[in-house]
């Protein structure tokens, strides 16, 4: 019926393997939502401009819209589904960091793989990652004081 | 002591949103769902010779292809507008097809080859065009369209509305002014850019039933409008409406849910869903307004204002949905917030061949405070008045009429002096305006006095219902769509303080579901915590009525008697002597076996008072409830040279009448203040010769990012508004509207030219000091 090809992939999320039959024109973003049920990660603008799908691959950011599915094969793929309780998703409740909520899994996503590679970011690291997501609800304030004190607290933790 | 109002209590919905388990529209599982793709005008104005949509029906997985039809004509106020194009397109992006499919990427390739034969027609592209009289009709049959009440469309013109103020007499004031200050302003149209794009989904049930879910402002909009446009029973009419995701006014308008409707009744009723690209929901789908304006204004010489001339022309687009009552809200409160005794203003909603407007975050009041606040810094420089100077000696003040020629008192209209006064402190504003940093650059502060007021339907209302769960724990049910604005959290707040019971036992029902969920007129305005704040307090009071009715007759007592307070319904004078509410809230069971009482359902509604119709020769009536009020600066520091400049800090002063969350209600204002900074500097679309938009994604459009923001420092008064909850005033559009103005006037003072045009990047003020 398809005259494209279609193939069963196995995609490792949030550290369980998953058995997905996807396009190979399908990407990562629609395979996560359409196929797994894992809405967390939102379209936005489909072409890497607004972050809002962000998830983490081998432990970087990642716009979901930008990855075929196929090419997630392998990889350790972490969505907002997978963290729970982190510094970064308190201090975002504790400071405010959003309204609407529709950006903020991207936010998080990135702000939590910038903590795990940058511990000790400085404001202008800070900037050079956190750029590339849009919020059009809070004026950043918000989340820069959020990412901050994820910072700090992260840093407080022994080990 | 307060229970809750005034704290920073964490947004009910918080947990959910920092998981990723809140729901949108879109993330509902789709199975069986069809999906629509319009395919839409790459034209700006233009006849439709022939669409074919032989090779799209040929796809596969297409079940579908719609075209658009004479009826039905859809619109607000004026019937103008076809769902999809019919014989005509007006706008660049409009729809003019819509294909159902299998899938989403079989719609879209479908959508791709339906060919369409356009014959271009001449393209209208400011409202000022629209105006000359050889000017090509974008509506040629404007006059026999179908209309509401009170609007009033210009035959064989472009002009969709044309509101009228009449204050005063204009003689008059310009024999006892000094001085007189004449300018003109422009900006272009713009978009929201809600990070959610636009979805609705649509199905009819078997049994008659239209259901929609949608990310909406307006559930109960939805519902009146389907009626209205497709003789629809409105009772059989369902909207779902789950989280949105940003709203800022452009989720008000009704469009696609017309399309999507259409769409399952041509597969028999199965459910389809539409989901905006970007592109589509910058352009396809309404905007932001433009707006060209002239402005003369008369003043003594010691700077007291006598007498202003104002004409508003809103670029309301090819269809006027949403823009005359944008249009007619700019004339309700055209001179800004301050006394003025004569007062001409026309304020014109015009056709233009740009994508149609609707409702933007302020509803027209950013736009007229950036001409009325540029021609108050115009005229403080020509009579040599200190800028915060001039607008204290004409700052409007309780006593005073309304351009409406409506009374003001202490409650409908808060303290703009002490506003004033705070925003000096803040801004240190003795130390002077322009201070040198280098042989380059200089730091400038600007500022700007904001009001409004809300031009609402005269019959909105808001209903909240209260269920008590067998625990003693509360559900709020409110028809207010939770768009990020927190309002249910404050709906929480509230019956947490008048039930002085903890916070943690009120769940809130985030959902709207139009058939269970109590009306709340439009989630817009700045108007949920008022009128859904007054609903729930009467609501508390139905429920407190019950408790004690059921209460006093086990404690063998009157109900005048007893109180509610900390899960207990206690006697008055003897706090030993109480029932638990949870012993009470589902019935009161006797030993015996016997009942009495029942589930505790509280029920209130709200309805604004006195509100009236405008007078269509002069103006007067009373069109809103009440004027917040405030004070807004910014400090940038500008390159004179290159023309770049950074926005270093930006001042809020809002007289918010009460606090009701702090942090909720500083967030609120920082993200309007953002939000209004974005559209003042690099907001626009840019539009060819030929009515194309050039930039309609978010690479070239430009919102801001992470590192943009200045510092942001907000200040709240509480002159209380006797009539909402607690004394609260609006406050979701505050933040914003005057932004705009402050950074013009900043920067026409940087830059010494008197800037007349937004957005104001370094290549636009380079343009208005003469370079090109
Ligand atoms: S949806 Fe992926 S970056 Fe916008
Ligand atoms: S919270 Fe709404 S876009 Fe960021």
């Amino acid at each position: 019926m398809h005259n494209h090809t279609s193939a069963e992939i196995t995609l490792n999320i949030n550290n369980e393997d998953r058995t997905v039959y996807v396009r190979n024109a399908d990407t990562l973003l629609y395979a996560l939502r359409e196929k797994l049920g894992l809405t967390g990660a939102k379209p936005g603008c489909l072409n890497g401009d607004c972050g809002a799908c962000t998830i983490i691959v081998d432990g970087d950011p990642m716009k979901s819209c930008l990855m075929l599915a196929v090419e997630a094969q392998g990889k350790s793929i972490i969505t907002v589904e997978g963290l729970q309780n982190t510094a970064i998703q308190t201090e975002f409740i504790d400071k405010f960091a959003f309204q609407c909520g529709y950006c903020t899994p991207g936010f998080i996503m990135n702000c939590h793989a910038l903590m795990t590679k940058y511990p000790d970011a400085d404001d202008s690291v800070i900037k050079d990652w956190l750029e590339s997501n849009i919020c059009r609800c809070t004026g950043y304030q918000e989340i820069e004081a959020a990412i901050k004190a994820a910072l700090a607290a992260a840093k407080g933790e022994p080990g | 002591m307060s229970q809750s109002i005034g704290k920073s209590i964490y947004r009910k919905e918080a947990l959910e949103k920092v998981t990723g388990k809140a729901k949108y529209t879109d993330d509902y599982p789709a199975a069986g769902t069809l999906h629509v793709k319009l395919a839409v005008s790459p034209y700006a104005h233009a006849r439709i010779i022939a669409i074919d949509t032989s090779k799209a029906g040929e796809v596969p997985g297409v079940r579908a292809i719609l075209l658009g039809q004479p009826f039905p004509l859809t619109g607000e106020e004026i019937k103008d507008r076809p769902p999809l194009a019919f014989e005509r397109v007006r706008y660049h992006g409009e729809p003019v097809a819509a294909v159902v499919a299998d899938t989403p990427h079989q719609a879209k390739r479908a959508a791709e080859l339906i060919a369409v034969t356009y014959e271009p027609l001449p393209v209208i592209n400011s409202p000022r065009e629209a105006l000359q009289p050889d000017a090509v009709l974008i509506h040629e049959n404007l006059e026999t369209y179908e209309k509401i009440e009170h609007v009033y469309p210009e035959a064989k013109t472009n002009i969709a509305d044309r509101t009228k103020i009449r204050k005063g007499n204009m003689e008059q004031g310009w024999t006892e002014s000094d001085v007189t200050l004449e300018a003109s302003f422009s900006l272009s149209p713009s978009d929201h850019i809600a990070m959610e794009t636009r979805c609705v989904t649509a199905e009819i049930r078997p049994d008659g039933f239209v259901v929609f879910s949608s990310s909406t402002q307006s559930p109960y909009m939805i519902m009146e409008l389907m009626s209205r446009y497709f003789q629809l029973e409105k009772g059989k009419i369902i909207v779902n409406t789950p989280f949105v995701g940003g709203g800022y006014g452009g989720k008000v308008a009704v469009q696609l849910e017309l399309i999507a409707y259409l769409a399952t009744l041509a597969v028999g009723g199965r459910p389809v869903k539409l989901l905006n690209t970007r592109e589509e929901d910058m352009i396809t789908s309404p905007v932001h307004i433009g707006l060209d304006a002239d402005i003369k204004l008369g003043a003594t010489q010691e700077g007291k204002l006598k007498v202003a001339q104002i004409t508003y022309l809103f670029d309301t687009g090819a269809y006027s949905d949403k823009g005359v009552t944008i249009s007619r809200a700019a004339a309700i409160t055209c001179t800004g917030p301050y006394q003025l005794e004569n007062i001409w203003c026309d304020s014109l909603c015009v056709y233009t061949n740009h994508p149609y407007a609707t409702a933007y975050r302020g509803f027209s009041h950013a736009e007229l405070l950036f001409v009325f606040e540029r021609a108050m810094d115009m005229l403080a420089k020509k009579l040599n008045i200190d800028p915060l100077e001039l607008r204290r000696i004409n700052a409007f003040l309780p006593g005073a009429t309304t351009p409406t020629q409506i009374r003001l008192n202490e409650s409908t209209v808060g303290n703009l002096p002490q506003c004033i006064d705070r925003l000096k402190q803040l801004m240190n504003w003795k130390e002077g305006q322009v201070t040198q940093v280098n042989g380059r650059k200089i730091r400038v502060k600007g500022v700007s006095c904001i009001w409004k007021t809300s031009t609402i339907d005269t019959e909105a209302s808001s209903g909240v219902v209260l269920t008590f769960n067998v625990d003693g724990s509360v559900n709020i049910l409110s028809g207010i769509v939770e768009i990020g604005t927190g309002t249910k959290t404050i709906l929480a707040q509230l019956l947490a303080e008048k039930l002085k019971m903890d916070i943690k036992k009120i769940h809130v029902k985030m959902e709207v579901d139009t058939q269970t969920t109590p009306k709340h007129w439009k989630t817009v305005a700045s108007r949920g915590t008022l009128m859904a704040g007054r609903a729930l307090l009467k609501a508390a009071d139905d429920a407190v009525v019950q408790l004690k009715d059921t209460a006093s007759r086990v404690l063998m007592c009157s109900p005048d008697d007893l109180e509610v307070a900390n899960d207990m319904i206690y006697v008055r004078d003897e706090p030993d002597t109480f029932i638990h509410v949870k012993d009470v809230c589902h019935g009161y069971k006797y030993p015996s076996g016997h009942s009495i009482g029942g589930q505790v359902i509280g029920r209130g509604n709200y309805i604004l008072r006195h509100l009236t119709h405008i007078d269509h020769e002069t103006g007067a009536g009373r069109p809103g409830p009440e004027y917040t009020v405030g004070a807004q600066g910014v400090e940038v520091e500008f390159d004179t040279k290159e023309f770049t400049y950074k926005v270093l800090k930006a001042f809020a002063v809002i007289d918010i009448g009460k606090v009701l969350n702090k942090k909720a209600a500083e967030g609120q204002v920082m993200g309007a203040m953002s939000m209004g900074l974005n559209f003042g500097s690099s907001e626009t679309f840019v539009v060819s010769d030929d009515g194309i938009i050039l930039n309609p994604r978010l690479r070239t459009y430009v919102p801001f990012r992470y590192g943009d923001h200045p510092e942001y420092l907000v200040h709240f008064l509480e002159t209380p508004h006797i009539d909402g909850p607690f004394g609260a005033r609006g406050v979701g559009e505050h933040g914003l509207i005057g932004m705009p103005a402050a950074l013009a006037n900043s920067l026409s003072i940087a830059s010494g030219v008197e800037l007349t045009m937004l957005p104001l990047t370094p290549e636009s003020i380079w343009k208005e000091t003469g370079g090109g």
